[in-house]
């Protein structure tokens, strides 16, 4: 019984660990997008078969991967139309640039620093083409690199199953009919679209953390998948410091996940969290991440975005953070990517470091140029500032401002709790 | 792969260009011409006259109607064409990108639907 445990939960880490590479591979040698995952999900069946009875494999994503490809091979054979298929099959493995999927490590790869690209990299880069919408890219990449089915990407996204299931199809023929290729870009390409690969899996990992309403287990899944792809990436491309950069944002916001909330699902303010159920673990992993993408001195959004992330994190209280250097940081940060939002965030930091009389000041101004017209976080700002002035009558109308444009019964909560201490006081 | 590069502009502006910028544009064009042949990138491709010397036909119940001006009215239109032979997306993308029409309108990269 426990043996059979023991197999469940191992072909569930190697569903975790490998899915992507194996359906990477068999989109290399096949060039077939639909085949590569009814293959892959094929081997994963047959190791719950194999697997108890042979024992679990040394090299899973090896096993895994032959398994799949042969698969591919026997339908491709049967199939009348697979001649030509096959011949081409045979051709791109005599290539010989067909040998690095025999290598088992988890997430460092050799045979990718080593020059020959990792086909996840080459499908990221494919799915991340700027070709395709965004909503396709991040459905795209959670299906074929992340491995959630269908159905789990419709509940994160909210929107009906038909509906993401057309969307795949479509991402996919477009890959096809379009002509996108199926590789890492050259050179001079890298940089841009290496920006649209991060896009996306930040946008997936703010998906599962910024909003509270939804389904929480789909939610901190999001979470999870976008820091593992992280990983992949920052693991495939350990030069590029915005890669690092952005694995050690996500990390350190999700050190702080579980002191985002309280037990009744209320939102917790930074400065009101429990520091002690930070997870320590992960703030110094995102540290020593972010501190390794500094020391190539090629700062850039994601980096500077890790290092604001970073002063929190290892702040012991609100008090004690480092305001000066987190509003110092906003400022890079506007220069980076210019954004009122950007702007709005350096006000509260100057608020925290020279008072809020200084922030508030920032803040009117923003109001009054109009560029933050309807954005729900400009008048709670404004409140929480005239509240620690003692303006309570204004905090009190900005509160309920604030209370009028909230996007999620926790943040309606919180705010209203926040008038319920002005209305006592 | 094949694409159609449409080159999507506003032609009033292209009309209010000077003769001086017209030159210097359709010796950009022409630039741009040699090095995708040379590249053997270009199979061919035209410029268009503007839409007002366009005429529109639709066949309804056998009857043939016709109406002056294009199809739809847009803020852009279609003031001409390439077809290229690419080996991806990326590289259409790429030889889009350097038509000079590029810098003041659209191109529209469309792949060849090959029969």
């Amino acid at each position: 019984m426990s043996r059979s445990i023991d197999v469940e939960a191992a072909v569930a880490q190697a569903f975790r660990s490998e899915w992507g590479r194996v359906v990477a591979t068999l989109i290399r040698t096949t060039g077939d997008w639909d085949l590569a995952e009814e293959c892959a999900q094929e081997a994963f069946a047959r190791a719950l078969e194999r697997w108890p009875t042979d024992g679990i494999p040394e090299r899973p994503g090896a096993w895994l991967t032959t398994t799949a490809r042969n698969r591919a091979f026997d339908r491709l054979r049967r199939a009348a139309t697979g001649a030509n298929k096959i011949r081409e099959l045979g051709m791109r493995s005599l290539r010989g640039d067909d040998d690095n999927d025999d290598d088992d490590g988890l997430d460092v790869d050799p045979a990718a620093t080593s020059g020959v690209a990792d086909d996840r990299l080459r499908l990221m880069f494919t799915c991340c083409h700027p070709a395709l919408s965004i909503d396709a890219r991040v459905a795209l990449t959670l299906r074929t690199l992340a491995g959630l089915t269908t159905p789990e990407i419709a509940r994160a996204f909210l929107v009906p199953e038909p509906t993401m299931a057309q969307r795949l199809v479509r991402a996919k023929h477009k890959i096809r009919n379009a002509g996108i290729p199926y590789r890492v870009p050259p050179a001079h390409m890298l940089p841009e679209r290496t920006g649209a690969v991060l896009g996306v899996v930040y946008l997936l990992f703010n998906e599962g953390y910024a909003a509270s309403d939804g389904d929480d287990l789909v939610r901190s899944t999001l979470c999870d998948e976008a820091i593992r792809l992280g990983r992949t990436l920052a693991a495939l491309m350990p030069d590029e410091p915005e890669v690092l950069g952005l694995l050690a944002l996500m990390v350190l916001h999700n050190a702080r996940r579980d002191a985002r909330v309280d037990e009744l699902g209320d939102l917790v303010s930074l400065e009101e969290q429990d520091r002690t159920r930070w997870d320590r673990g992960a703030v110094e992993e995102g540290v020593a991440v972010l501190d390794a993408a500094l020391r190539r001195s090629e700062p850039g959004p994601y980096q500077v975005q890790a290092a604001i992330a970073a002063c929190h994190a290892t702040a012991p209280d609100a008090q004690s953070t480092d305001w000066h250097e987190i509003a110092a940081l906003y400022d890079t940060l506007a220069r980076f990517t210019p954004s009122p939002v950007v702007e709005l965030n350096r006000a509260v930091a100057i608020a925290m470091a020279e008072g809020p009389e200084v922030g508030l000041a920032l803040v009117d101004a923003l109001d009054a140029s109009g560029r933050l017209r309807g954005y729900r976080l400009l008048p709670a700002t404004r409140a929480d500032l005239l509240r620690r002035m003692g303006r309570t009558a204004e905090a009190v109308d900005a509160y309920r401002a604030a209370l009028a444009m909230a996007a999620t019964d926790a943040e309606r909560r919180y705010l209203s709790r926040r008038l319920g201490e002005l209305a006592s006081s | 792969m094949r694409y159609v590069l449409l080159i999507c502009a506003d032609e009033s502006g292209i009309q209010a260009m000077s003769e001086e910028e017209g030159a210097a544009m359709m010796a950009k064009y022409a630039a741009f011409g040699q090095e995708m042949t040379e590249r053997g990138v270009l199979q061919t491709g035209e410029r268009l006259r503007p839409t007002i010397d366009a005429t529109t036909v639709r066949v309804r119940d056998g009857e043939v109607l016709t109406s002056d001006g294009p199809f739809a009215e847009t803020k852009e239109q279609i003031g001409g064409y390439y077809v290229v032979d690419c080996k991806d997306l990326d590289e259409a993308i790429e030889v889009a990108a350097k038509i000079p029409g590029a810098s003041l309108g659209t191109i529209e990269v469309r792949p060849i639907w090959d029969m």
